[in-house]
């Protein structure tokens, strides 16, 4: 038997990201993809084809224009925000929720050479790429319903990769924070679904009442989907620096405490 | 049978001539809130040896296993695993060991082999040798015929055979198993005896966490038994047995003031005693002489002394 490879002679682990352990965490996303996709991929094309029919025939017959814009047009591009909250927030928070407490998923990964920020890192750049590709669907949904992009609309993904990234990032955040399951209701009701609803997703901003213009300010789906919309037809304005850097700011913060959360839960 | 070839550790060699310690805690505790799970413990396990942590329910055996993996963090001392400081250099003592935990762990939403591959990644095996590390611990958990069932779909004792397979994918220096053998029948289990021999015997270090007194009587080299997060006795089976228990014990049965009559005569002739069920055994019974032996009554039966004598002896007969 062979002495010459011993522990110390391996190429030392010790950067802070390593490339093994996203290829191990992403080798576990993908195996449940494979087996998920289907649901997971009809949710995400028929949820904005509802909307657009809903909203834009329904309520489109009564409102014509908003935001400087076909109503038809603001809406598919503000379900393209949604998109991106809903299918990075609620993955991230319930298979975080069920990978720590009833599949020990992340103990058996921690035993392994992985520590709480990779695993994070991991999981979040999935959700985020996953929820980036899924929030074009209603793009791709409003072509047939007479939405006309400009090429800048290729920017979108972009837009809802760093979106999706501090939503699932807040979902890693509250599943590692909740004592029980339950507890999910303070955090749909509390704050995913008033996000939903004061962002400019329906209806302009602006045509809030003073105070709640400020909550948008606050609320990362605002600035993502007034950045959606000017990719959308690409109708650049000055404050889109600003919304860039708000989702940029809500990912890093989110990120802070999401790995600092989840490493209290996971390490004794 | 095919046996993993480990990776060894470091032999970096010492003044005394004798290689490091795969594992050595000094003076490590641990607390939750008011509890104290690890109390100032003190352990070397030899690097080629399989050692037995044996102890009763809530001893803090698997806190020191998590302890080990850096999943949890000591309060105090110093803990080194195959020479890395752990918790400081704890992703490089990961990368070279492999565990099994008390609580399964496996995807069960996903197949045998999705489960291998995963932690052949984490574990860091170069793609071209992935494929064949998979079939080959596959082979060692007999689950070569089942790499595309789900987990779900296995039985107990597949579910703990893929857990011991998936901690060797990577040839560990170091195996860490919290009960491995808790549920399952006594077949796999004598099985899995074997692959832990195998193991020891390519030179795997092995630290076993057990409740089967017997596992630990055949394949630990050396055995710690902890109480209350300390070690309490320390060394090999056959050592603990005859220095606490003695060549023989004999067993009396009889009604509860029979026992107790019986435990008093045997502890005024400072012999120790312990109950068995219905019993009172007698240990260290290869000492007792013509007056005592009478005095104790002719009912007693005589069997070997054996580590579960050691174990309830030093341990207590009450569970607290
Ligand atoms: N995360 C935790 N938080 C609080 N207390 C804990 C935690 N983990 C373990 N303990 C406590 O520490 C003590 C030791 O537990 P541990 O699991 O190490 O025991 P054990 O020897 O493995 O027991 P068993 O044989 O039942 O598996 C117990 O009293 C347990 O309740
Ligand atoms: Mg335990």
């Amino acid at each position: 038997m062979s002495t010459a490879g011993t522990a110390r002679d391996r190429p030392a682990p010790l950067r802070r990201f390593e490339p093994a352990a996203f290829a191990g965490v992403w080798r576990h996303e993908i195996a449940l993809f494979k087996r998920y996709y289907r649901p997971q991929t009809f949710a995400s094309m028929a949820e904005p084809t509802f909307f657009l029919l809903a909203f834009g025939y329904g309520f489109g017959s009564l409102v014509a224009m908003a935001g400087g814009m076909r109503y038809l047009d603001f809406v598919a591009t503000g379900v393209v925000g949604t998109a991106a909250l809903f299918t990075s927030v609620f993955p991230a928070m319930f298979s975080g929720y069920s990978r720590r407490v009833y599949q020990h998923t992340y103990d058996a990964f921690l035993a392994a050479p992985v520590d709480v920020h990779e695993l994070v890192a991991g999981e979040a750049l999935w959700i985020a790429g996953k929820a980036a590709l899924y929030s074009c669907t209603p793009v791709v949904v409003g072509l047939f319903f007479g939405l006309r992009p400009s090429p800048w609309v290729l920017l979108v993904p972009l837009v809802t990769f760093l979106s999706a990234a501090g939503f699932g990032l807040f979902g890693t955040w509250a599943a590692a924070a909740v004592p029980s399951i339950n507890s999910f209701d303070y955090v749909i009701t509390g704050v995913v679904t008033p996000a939903f609803l004061v962002a400019g997703t329906f209806f302009p901003a602006s045509g809030l009442p003073g105070w709640a213009r400020y909550l948008a300010q606050a609320n990362p789906l605002y600035h993502c989907v007034e950045l959606v919309r000017h990719a959308a037809f690409g109708a650049w304005r000055p404050p889109d620096a600003w919304h860039a850097a708000a989702l940029a700011l809500f990912a890093a913060w989110m990120w802070t405490i999401a790995v600092r959360r989840l490493r209290r839960r996971l390490i004794d | 049978m095919v046996l993993p070839r480990p990776v060894r550790p470091a032999r970096t060699d010492r003044p005394d001539g004798q290689a490091p310690p795969a594992v050595a805690l000094r003076g490590v505790v641990k607390r939750f809130g008011a509890l104290t799970a690890v109390a100032g413990l003190d352990l070397e396990v030899p690097a080629g040896s399989c050692f037995g942590l044996l102890g009763p329910n809530g001893a803090g055996k698997s806190t020191t296993m998590r302890l080990l993996t850096a999943q949890a963090i000591a309060d105090a001392g110093t803990i080194e695993v195959l020479g890395f400081a752990v918790p400081r250099e704890g992703k490089r003592a990961r990368a070279a060991m492999g565990v099994v935990p008390q609580q399964d762990d496996l995807d069960e939403e996903l197949t045998v082999r999705e489960n291998l591959e995963i932690f052949a990644r984490l574990y860091r095996l170069p793609r071209p040798e992935r494929a064949a590390a998979i079939d080959r611990v596959l082979e060692i958990a007999h689950l070569a015929d089942r790499p595309a069932t789900r987990v779900d779909d296995l039985s107990g004792g597949m579910r703990r055979r893929l857990l011991i397979a998936r901690a060797l994918v990577h040839r560990p220096a170091l195996l860490l198993m919290d009960e491995p053998t808790v549920g399952l029948d006594p077949q796999v289990r004598a099985e899995l005896w074997g692959l832990i021999a195998g193991l020891r015997a390519a030179g795997t270090t092995v630290l076993m966490s057990t409740h089967y007194i017997e596992e630990a009587e055949r394949l630990a080299d050396a055995c710690a038994l902890v109480s209350h997060g300390r070690v309490i006795a320390l060394g090999g089976p056959a050592e603990l047995v005859a220095e606490h228990a003695g060549e023989r014990v004999v067993e009396h049965y009889g009604p509860p003031d029979r026992l107790a009559a019986v435990e008093r005569t045997a502890r005024a002739a400072g012999l120790p005693t312990r109950r068995t069920g219905p019993s009172v055994s007698v240990l260290k019974a290869e000492t007792i002489g013509p007056a005592l032996a009478a005095e104790l009554g002719p009912d007693g039966v005589a069997r070997a002394a054996n580590l579960e004598d050691v174990f309830v002896l030093l341990t207590g007969e009450r569970v607290d």
